[in-house]
């Protein structure tokens, strides 16, 4: 990966379609190599959700068209909420298998075309449409099931195992869980103070996150990312042109992909794919993957850490930018990619292990620094414009690694000091498919 | 139609004027000025149950069917129906699932897609059943937020006008 560039993201950019989103995109990070002239790219891969929302079919060609690379070779990316991280991978194959020695892989949404409601009826489209749709037809309701579950599985069933009263013991669990939610809320969107392309930069209380509106209890609307006009890419090469385009490359060192059943109902019950740190006798009695996780992106993890050659993710990972749709997906995360144990997502929220070092949240983060998650505000700060999100993932993980955040952030507050290897997470519908990629700096 | 409809620099005034007129121009604080349209957009699907259909048709005589895997070894039971046996292939049966299970999650949601929102706030839950392998979404009804938890005792409710729809069915708390 040589370069990247984004546009803001915001509710609506009226002034720009998704032809010229792209392009202001484009013309960043060409700007940035002034080596990578526009003939060096032998292809693209550009990737887009939903033909709902921009009612254009196609639309991808435009891109193409736009950006002036006809003839050149291109394919349409669409995987649900990973659509951004499956485009990176596929550029990254297209390189890796020899077909091209430079790709750009590209990712835009424009969801400000209809009302807020229509839209996450559209979105909703992406769960099945016999059996969960007409029960409701809302995203936030089937993320609300799984955390309500993981809860259960982790609060209820152990720190409020004492309490006997069953109704009782679960209104404390789901009261701590919301709280520990909203300290990750909290954090996303204070980091992204310091991110001028995220969309919705806060300072905010607990208290704040907890009394914003009910969507879908306990899931708050601070807890859970918005729709987003943007767009985002980057190049990826073969590693003699990277040199020849800049002194700060970053190498590609792991892919993963994993998948699960459309319908949460489907979902089975049965064993942890463990990770090299991990032991079976540690989730004996867990019900695996159930609602409460995400076997896709365990399994996502699993591929690109073995490519990667890492073992122990907590401490081989300088910081991970993943798909925090929700807050309590954030936490969700944490344990299927192994920076905590199973059932461990909520203590490793209150030690401070995700939060970054030197930004005061308001609340004690006595291990801030151990593994930053969503440095850069991840989604419920910077917005979720589909098909750009895992390529912004992308983005900012290249600046964070080469040291450049900075500069183009113009505020050096989220750089992190060492930054040597991250991760990049991409997920998509209630976790029926995900994407996990490695990425390490490419030069001393 | 006139020649060029009204200008604004607030896009919430722009959507309320699509509204109206279904033409504005949005300048934004660069000064540049867009033409925005209202472009409605419906259509009417013909949408074939295929190979789920036994599960509406039952719905409509109030019978709740699950399937199962055909394979001996396999056996496995589903509370949401599939043709075919995700873990090994083989084609199910339909069976009848029992009418009364317990609430494995559940939510209540305040807000939902467009089509949902006048039927805001509204329950669903995920129903396990004895001796089945996997669950069923519902809606679940005559219960409020503070009546729901993990384990609850609920039992089918039948539509006497079906729709044809999955909301057919619903859950209400055992009685």
């Amino acid at each position: 990966m040589v370069t990247g560039g984004l546009t803001k993201f915001a509710k609506a950019h009226p002034s720009m379609d998704f032809r010229l989103m792209v392009k202001r995109a484009y013309d960043y990070a060409l700007a940035d190599v002034p080596n990578l002239t526009a003939d060096r790219i032998d292809g693209t891969r550009i990737a887009y959700f939903s033909d709902h929302f921009s009612r254009q079919l196609k639309a991808a060609s435009m891109v193409q068209d736009y950006l002036g690379l006809n003839p050149k070779g291109s394919v349409r990316i669409e995987w649900g909420g990973a659509t951004g991280g499956e485009c990176f991978q596929a550029a990254y194959e297209a390189v890796a298998s020899g077909r091209m020695d430079v790709c750009l892989a590209a990712g835009y949404e424009t969801m400000s075309r209809v009302a807020t409601w229509k839209g996450n009826e559209f979105i909703a489209l992406a769960s099945d449409t016999n059996f969960d749709f007409p029960l409701g037809g809302f995203y936030t309701g089937y993320y609300a099931l799984m955390v309500v579950r993981h809860i259960y599985e982790y609060l209820r069933l152990r720190r409020f195992a004492h309490i006997k009263d069953e109704r009782e013991a679960q209104r404390l669990a789901i009261a701590e869980g919301s709280r520990i939610m909203s300290m990750v809320s909290v954090k996303n969107h204070m980091n992204a103070l310091h991110n001028p392309y995220a969309q919705y930069p806060k300072r905010l209380t607990v208290d704040d996150v907890l009394r914003s509106e009910m969507i879908s209890y306990p899931l708050t609307r601070e807890q859970i990312c918005t729709m987003s006009d943007g767009a985002a890419l980057v190049v990826l090469c073969d590693e003699a042109r990277a040199r020849e385009f800049t002194d700060t490359p970053v190498r590609v060192t792991g892919v993963g992909c994993g998948t699960d059943t459309m319908r949460l109902a489907d979902r089975p019950f049965g064993k942890v794919p463990l990770l090299p740190h991990e032991r079976a006798s540690d989730y004996a009695d867990l019900p695996y993957p159930g609602v409460h996780s995400f076997r896709a992106g365990r399994t996502a993890g699993q591929e690109a850490y073995r490519m990667a050659g890492i073992t122990d993710p907590n401490h081989e990972l300088d910081f991970v930018e993943l798909h925090d749709a929700y807050a309590s997906s954030e936490i969700q995360t944490y344990e299927d990619l192994g920076l905590c144990r199973y059932g461990e997502g909520y203590s490793f929220v209150e030690r401070g292990d995700p939060f970054l070092k030197g930004i005061d949240y308001g609340f004690p983060t006595p291990r801030a620094g151990a593994v930053p998650v969503n440095p850069s505000g991840g989604l419920i700060a910077c917005g979720h414009p589909v098909g750009a999100t895992g390529l912004m993932q992308a983005v900012f993980a290249l600046w964070q690694l080469q040291g450049t955040v900075p500069k183009h952030f113009r505020d050096p507050t989220l750089q992190l000091p060492k930054a040597r290897r991250g991760a990049i997470h991409s997920h998509a519908g209630t976790g029926s498919s995900v994407t996990v990629s490695i990425l390490e700096r490419g030069f001393r | 139609m006139k020649a060029r409809p009204p200008t604004y620099s607030k896009f919430r005034d722009v959507q309320a004027e699509l509204e109206k007129t279904g033409a504005a121009i949005y300048r934004s604080a660069e000064g540049e000025e867009n033409l925005v349209i209202r472009y409605p957009y419906t259509v009417n699907y013909i949408h074939s149950y295929a190979e789920d259909s036994a599960f509406f048709l039952g719905l409509a005589e109030g019978r709740l069917r699950g399937s199962r895997c055909t394979k001996k070894k396999c056996g496995f039971v589903y509370g949401t129906p599939r043709g075919h046996c995700m873990f090994c292939g083989a084609p199910t049966e339909w069976i009848d699932l029992p009418t009364r299970g317990r609430v494995h999650s559940w939510t209540t949601c305040h807000f939902g897609g467009e089509a949902f929102l006048k039927e805001t706030p509204y329950n669903l839950a995920l129903v396990e059943f004895e001796g089945v392998g996997s669950l069923l979404l519902v809606r679940l009804k005559e219960a409020v937020e503070a009546d729901l938890f993990v384990g609850m005792p609920v039992e089918a409710r039948f539509d006497p006008n079906p729709k044809y729809s999955v909301t057919d069915v619903w859950f209400v708390p055992a009685r």
